[in-house]
């Protein structure tokens, strides 16, 4: 058993070479070596150690020129040894379904840097589309796509997807198994079935990005290099299929809300809420490139007009000067249509929320009516009634909510946030109760 | 790769159907057929089944054997047909599948015992 060498989020490796070429080639390695060999359970593995090997070598005799090309002449090679280590016990293991181009493509690789340039961004799609396939299960397309394309380890995904490290091992072991056992290909979709296929692509890479930014008990708060990574995937999607509206609108999602990044944790680790983030730290580029595409993205359909519509509501407090002059009219607008489009209550509280901006916490609880249906022990919802419940002035009702919400509430940064909350609440209500009248 | 693609429908909807809608039940099936033989695919075979309450259920158990009327399974769709195929992969075969009618289609690889 080897121990993986640091990936991309270990910030202090965010400039080691190493860091770089995880970030290069793991994909793009995983994505040739399945080209060539059909096998994805020998391909991870064999990159896997390959990536190991780099990690005790480069220090020792530096990096070498063409880090890609080492990593996959590594990798390949520990691939042919376990082959051939089977032949001889005559395991014979199903391959992949890749098709002859494929294959001959992979295998005449020649290992120098700009020849694979010339074909290795396709190859890294068909790796996309093939851990995004719709035979595979919702779960699986998003652990598949950490650990094939983007190089997560398995600990590390049970971690953001909150469950047990055997029952992600088990669940991607699984996965990889259906990958070949079902004839699932390791292929681009053809052009006319491209855009259903991309809205589950599109779905799969905005888990990864919000993956990110779940703050998670016992976990650090914030994967900025999750969100990073999957702007990054988005990006190379919307060169290799240019003019695709879901991705472009998906890509001006992220940058907004990537773009609050530096703003989102104080000092000491606490999430800061919107309102309360430091404007100034928010990234410009990344907000003014996002309203560029956005500008350009007519009104839609289906998951793309989602991810403009989320943009859209993102972009009106990416450019409002201060949280007080936010047009929570506009975003109120926005989040009806959302909801129109989605049948969501999740938006519905969003929804609720920029009401009770607008109209007042009335307004905003009138919206919340009954949503306990749908959102069953969702502490936001209980949270939000709480703070709607404090402004109206009904100090009881907030308290109750604040409760419930507290109960329901997993831990980590949202927990503190609310226990913050609850005991302002009762501060407030010790001072009220002290005055006279 | 074979694979074989089982095609599952209440029987009723069958029974009901007007000679118009059953040409198209056809039509539907010649167009499975087409786009098949277009995406590489080969039909290598393919039955409709007569209706379930035909079917004839025998399990060995030891050396005890029983035989049955009825199917094995009571479920609201029942397994009306199939087809056996030689695809490239399974896009190729779902594509085909798409052509199909209102089934509920499960599509099963074949696997290689010899």
């Amino acid at each position: 058993m080897t121990t993986p060498p640091p990936g991309p989020h270990e910030p202090s490796f965010q400039d080691d070479p190493l860091a770089r070429a995880w970030r290069e080639h793991w994909g793009r390695t995983v994505a040739l070596l399945l080209g060539q060999f059909a096998r994805p359970d020998l391909v991870e593995d064999a990159v896997a150690e390959a990536f190991a090997s780099a990690a005790q070598r480069w220090p020792q005799d530096g990096v070498p020129d063409s880090p890609g090309a080492w990593l996959l002449t590594a990798a390949r090679r520990r691939v042919v040894d376990r082959l051939r280590a089977e032949a001889v016990h005559r395991r014979k293991e199903p391959l992949m379904v890749v098709d002859a181009r494929t294959r001959a493509a992979a295998s005449a690789t020649d290992p120098s840097a700009a020849a694979q340039d010339e074909h290795l961004p396709d190859e890294r799609l068909r790796l996309i589309f093939t851990c995004c396939h719709p035979a595979l299960a919702a779960e699986a397309r998003v652990a598949l796509t950490l650990r094939f394309v983007i190089g997560l380890d398995v600990p590390e995904i049970a971690r953001l997807m909150l469950v047990r490290p055997t029952t992600m091992a088990a669940r991607i072991t699984r996965a990889k198994k259906r990958l070949t056992a079902s004839g699932i290909p390791f292929a681009v979709p053809p052009a006319g079935r491209l855009d259903e296929r991309l809205d589950v692509v599109a779905t799969v890479l905005y888990l990864v990005f919000t993956a990110g930014y779940h703050p998670q008990p016992g976990a650090e708060p914030l994967r900025v290099d999750l969100g990073d990574e999957a702007i990054r995937l988005t990006r190379v999607l919307d060169s290799l299929l240019p003019g695709r509206g879901v991705v472009r609108a998906l890509l001006a999602l992220m940058l907004l809300q990537h773009s609050r990044r530096d703003a989102r944790l104080g000092p000491d680790g606490r999430l800061v809420l919107l309102p309360d983030q430091d404007r100034s730290r928010w990234q410009r580029t990344e907000i003014d490139e996002a309203l560029r595409l956005l500008r350009a993205l007519p009104r839609t359909t289906g998951q793309g007009e989602e991810y403009r519509l989320q943009a859209l509501v993102a972009a009106e407090h990416a450019t409002a000067p201060s949280a007080a002059s936010t047009r929570w009219d506009v975003i109120v607008d926005h989040y009806a249509d959302l909801e129109e489009l989605t049948d969501s209550p999740v938006v519905r509280l969003a929804r609720a929320v920029a009401a009770a901006e607008v109209d007042g916490p009335d307004a905003g609880l009138a919206l919340l009516d009954g949503l306990e249906a749908r959102l069953p022990d969702h502490h936001r919802l209980e949270a939000v009634r709480a703070e709607l419940a404090w402004q109206a002035g009904r100090p009881q009702a907030a308290e109750a909510g604040f409760l419930r919400a507290l109960d329901l509430v997993p831990g980590g940064p949202e927990h503190e946030h609310l226990t913050e909350r609850l005991a302002a609440l009762r501060t407030e209500d010790l001072a009220s109760d002290a005055s006279p009248g | 790769m074979k694979f074989v693609v089982l095609l599952h429908q209440d029987e009723q909807i069958w029974r009901d159907a007007s000679p118009t809608e059953r040409e198209e039940y056809y039509r539907r099936h010649d167009a499975f057929a087409q786009v098949a033989t277009r995406t590489g695919s080969t039909i290598l075979a393919g039955e409709a089944l007569a209706e379930v309450e035909t079917a004839t259920t025998v399990r060995r158990r030891g050396e005890q054997v029983s035989v049955t009327e009825g199917p094995f399974a009571e479920t609201a769709e029942q397994l009306g047909g199939f087809y056996l195929v030689e695809a490239p992969h399974l896009d190729a075969v779902i594509e085909a599948v798409r052509e199909l009618p209102e089934y509920t289609v499960e599509i099963r690889p074949a696997i290689d015992v010899a």
